[in-house]
């Protein structure tokens, strides 16, 4: 099997497996980073969703070559110490119900206030539209993402 | 209005307390019932035996408290919520808990199971007592160290005091506390002495979660550990003919192909009908490998011929339904005076039926399990609703000693029912026996939501009679596939308001497994209550809010015991929702829906607000009114109700699930639609403050908003909904177009 080189939290990592393998699986079976989850499998659900040179990518829908040479960030290594304005917000909040999708949120929000630091409510929503949340905390993830922007602005 | 529940049980009967090796108290107790009258707590942690206690506590000699939760966490937050019951009595600042789940070893006590809005309901006797005990045994000590009345003693936040002003903190006191009796009789505090219940409280695992770390099934690994995909049948009725794994095998880190079925059928010992036997009636095609991806994309290599059997549609069990409800063939469950004769002498009557499809669960987290199948021992570790009787399974399919199981409970990635059927848990159990390797199970989501236990499709009939402008005959008909309603549902509202009352069930035994979906039964019949006394006001010409509390008023005084929903309770929340929701006093624009329901011990009145806007009649809010007693923690308490609410609205507007030639038509989210934030509205909800007992949260909102929106689209649109997902009819969620020009 080919030897992959990537760039995950900021570490240099050697991965090897088939070329085919979606990011998701390679971060969480071989890298060990499982707080990216697997939801649907076809990027509808925004579970697995991570940052790739800062944009929001499905990683369960992104291959390996799409990755090569660029950044990956992943939940783990938003911050250092979970205190990502979004993540600080997110506790403030108590958004999490069963929590699965919460890092896809997380990873979502954080991407879209990076180009949108003082964006509408209904901003807001449209751009957490692609993230489903099946215990629907949604009110929840709109006061956080608001409350994150605040803080980042 | 006080009913707080009296120290009527000896505390004897089911706590005990240790001392720990090495200093430190802990406090075995139970939950819902009595201990062995000589089982003590072990002096080692790593020794805790649920078998013995299903919950314990430890008191540090540093005055740090843990608390071992027993119920599994689904996202209903009992987690944090019952840790908070026992840290108010104890008397303890909440900020110095700590909270660990429990592990189950074996399944010999009652209740670790999270379903049905009851873990907070039936725990908070248990857990009040507990907290309160050992707090007081703290004391003894204390006192008994003074030399003087434990009666002078006073405690805050973990720190004893006495008359002469002197201190000692719970850890100082641990050791001796522990030696001393449990005392026979506590006090318990009063609701305005509380601390922690009533006070928001994150959730416990907050942090962790919004970090990424490794909480939930699918995140479990073990050294060795090697990754399954089962290949179940395609279709409801299908059976293993054969299948040519060789090109599967030669797939990159693929260890090997197997077949399984043979023990968990031999569980079922001949009973085909339940849902376990039916996901176990054909064999079932494995594939082992080193990583999840590999063993799904081998799976998706694999060629299998699958016998039909039977398969069936929903467009055959539309028909099936409706000759049920056309039929004689009922059981009664509830028969009030004379319905034929209260429709013979009708002025008028109003007949509608209401129809529902299946519903998947949708949990997130696909189902998973980590089985480690040994000569020694079974160790289990997964998520699961039910782990008693899931460890009581494997251990019976396995031929093994029940005592052999080591299961550990991960937090869930949903529950909504689904994780009661332990299906899951019994593949991954087989697998490991066979392989004789620890292996993690992985469903895919094409995998979770074709092999399911579905909300079954239910349709219902509703019946009125109207004399002298009077309700005085009430027919509820119920056709369901699988399996009826249950338990007190039958004597719900407006059972005993109404003179003659009478509800009949008819099923059909279909192939396709069913089983309970986030409030089971009401999830659809709240609906259809609730609209169809939506349109009997407007046939009675009477006010939408008095005919209910005029019906509810009848119920007052009643002695029927199988009537549990309170009448004046339920007038409470109706006021309170009309008032909160500005019922009635709408700009114009603004359209708005009724409805109040009970169920889950939980009184809940609804209203939705719609608005047109570009021909579409559109939910903007939902005004939320529940009665659950003392709310233990009302920010947890807050997400629940809003979850449920949402859920509830996504599911009557787009949850839609059926079948042709046995299989499910839609396998992933690309075609089955859950609600995302674009169609979420604004909630409000007001909690009614008393000083009863609290009951669940998890699903009593759920059911009857599909009937408020509904209601309230009548409202804008003129349009009934009878048939759910609404979706499915479009053209009656639009205004019709000769009003938008008027």
């Amino acid at each position: 099997m080919p030897t992959f080189q990537l760039k995950v939290n900021g570490k240099s990592k050697t991965v090897d497996v088939a070329a085919d393998t979606p990011v998701l699986w390679v971060l969480r079976d071989h890298l060990d980073l499982v707080g990216t989850k697997f939801g649907c499998g076809i990027g509808q659900c925004g579970a697995c969703t991570i940052h790739v040179d800062g944009n929001p990518l499905r990683s369960c829908s992104t291959t390996l070559e799409q990755v090569k040479g660029k950044e990956i960030t992943t939940i783990e290594g938003l911050s250092a110490d979970g205190t990502h304005p979004v993540q600080e917000a997110w506790i403030e909040v108590d958004v999490p119900q069963c929590g699965y999708c919460q890092a896809g949120q997380i990873m979502t929000a954080s991407a879209f206030l990076e180009n949108n630091p003082n964006p509408s409510e209904q901003e807001i929503k449209n751009a957490m539209h692609g993230n489903i949340c099946r215990c629907a905390s949604y009110t929840r993830i709109r006061k956080a993402v608001a409350i994150a922007a605040e803080k980042m602005s | 209005m006080s009913t707080l529940s009296k120290n009527t049980f000896s505390r004897r009967a089911f706590m005990r307390t240790s001392t720990l090796a090495g200093g430190g108290m802990l406090i075995g107790f139970n939950l819902f019932q009595s201990c062995k009258p000589k089982v003590v707590p072990p002096v080692d942690l790593s020794q805790l035996n649920y078998n013995d206690f299903n919950a314990f506590i430890k008191i540090a000699a540093n005055g740090a408290v843990t608390i071992f939760s027993p119920n599994p966490e689904i996202g209903q937050g009992v987690k944090t919520s019952m840790p908070m019951i026992i840290a108010e009595e104890l008397d303890v600042a909440w900020k110095n808990v700590f909270v660990k789940q429990g592990i189950l070893d074996t399944n010999n006590y009652t209740r670790q199971v999270a379903g049905g809005s009851q873990s907070i309901r039936f725990g908070w006797d248990a857990l009040r007592q507990t907290g309160a005990s050992a707090k007081q045994m703290l004391v003894n000590a204390a006192a008994a160290r003074w030399g003087v009345d434990a009666s002078e003693c006073t405690v805050n936040e973990g720190v004893i005091t006495n008359a002469a002003g002197e201190t000692l903190g719970y850890g100082e006191v641990v050791n001796e506390a522990a030696a001393l009796e449990v005392p026979e009789n506590v006090t318990l505090k009063e609701p305005k002495d509380y601390k922690i219940i009533g006070k928001d409280a994150g959730n416990v695992d907050v942090a962790r979660i919004t970090t990424g770390k490794p909480l939930f099934g699918l995140d479990y690994k073990e050294e060795g550990m090697v990754y399954a995909s089962v290949a179940r049948p395609p279709a409801f009725g299908q059976k293993l003919v054969s299948y040519d794994a060789t090109e599967a095998k030669n797939m990159p880190g693929v260890i090997d192909v197997i077949t399984i079925g043979e023990r968990a059928r031999a569980h079922m010992n001949g009973d085909n009908r339940n849902w376990s036997a039916k996901l176990a009636d054909s064999d079932k095609v494995v594939v082992i490998a080193k990583s999840t991806w590999q063993a799904m994309k081998a799976k998706k290599a694999l060629k299998i011929v699958w016998e039909h059997n039977n398969p069936e549609s929903t467009e055959k069990h539309n028909k099936i339904l409706l000759s049920l409800l056309d039929g004689k063939k009922f059981n009664t469950l509830r028969s009030d005076g004379d319905i034929n004769n209260a429709f013979a002498t009708a002025d008028k009557v109003l007949e509608r039926t209401y129809e529902s499809p299946f519903l998947p669960h949708n949990c997130l987290e696909p189902m998973n399990f980590f089985a480690n199948v040994t000569d020694e021992k079974i160790h289990l570790v997964g998520p699961v609703q039910t782990p008693a009787s899931a460890a009581d399974t494997v251990a019976d399919m396995l031929g093994r000693d029940v005592g052999d199981i080591h299961l550990e409970m991960t937090r869930m990635g949903g529950g909504f029912g689904r994780r009661l059927y332990g299906d899951f848990v019994f593949e991954a159990a087989e697998i490991s026996n066979t392989i004789k390797k620890p292996v993690k199970m992985v469903s895919s989501r094409e995998d979770d939501m074709g092999t399911g236990v579905y909300r079954p499709a239910i349709k219902y009939r509703i019946k009125a009679a109207i004399k002298d402008g009077q309700l005085t005959g009430y027919h509820l008909k119920e056709a369901a596939i699988n399996d009826n309603m249950y338990g007190l549902i039958p004597n719900f509202f407006p059972a005993g308001a109404i003179e003659n009352y009478q509800v009949d069930v008819a099923s059909y035994n279909s192939n396709i497994t069913t089983g309970a979906w986030r409030a089971p039964y009401t999830n659809f019949l709240a609906y259809a209550e609730q609209s169809f006394f939506d349109e009997l006001t407007e046939l009675m010409e009477t006010d939408k809010i008095q005919l209910r509390l005029d019906l509810l008023e009848k119920v007052k005084g009643t002695n029927d015991d199988r009537i549990q929903y309170d009448p004046e309770r339920m007038q409470n929340c109706i006021r309170t929702a009309v008032e909160k929701s500005g019922w009635g006093k709408k700009p114009e624009g603004t359209y708005q829906g009724f409805v109040n329901y009970y169920c889950h011990n939980t009184h809940v009145a609804q209203v939705a607000d719609v608005v047109v806007e570009n021909g579409n009649a559109v939910v903007k809010k939902i005004t939320c009114v529940v009665d659950c007693g003392i709310v233990v923690n009302p920010m947890g308490a807050i997400n629940q109700i809003e979850g449920g609410i949402l859920d509830g609205i996504g599911h009557s507007m787009y949850g839609d699930f059926s079948f042709k030639n046995g299989a499910p038509v839609a396998n992933n989210f690309d075609r089955y639609r859950l609600i995302r934030m674009n169609e979420t509205p604004e909630i409000e909800t007001h909690l009614i403050q008393n000083e009863l007992s609290p009951t669940g949260l998890g699903e009593p909102t759920l059911p009857p908003v599909g009937g408020a929106i509904a209601n309230a689209f009548k409202a804008a649109t003129g349009n009934r909904l009878y048939q759910q997902p609404f979706i499915k009819t479009p053209e009656l969620l639009k205004v019709p177009k000769k009003e938008i020009l008027g």
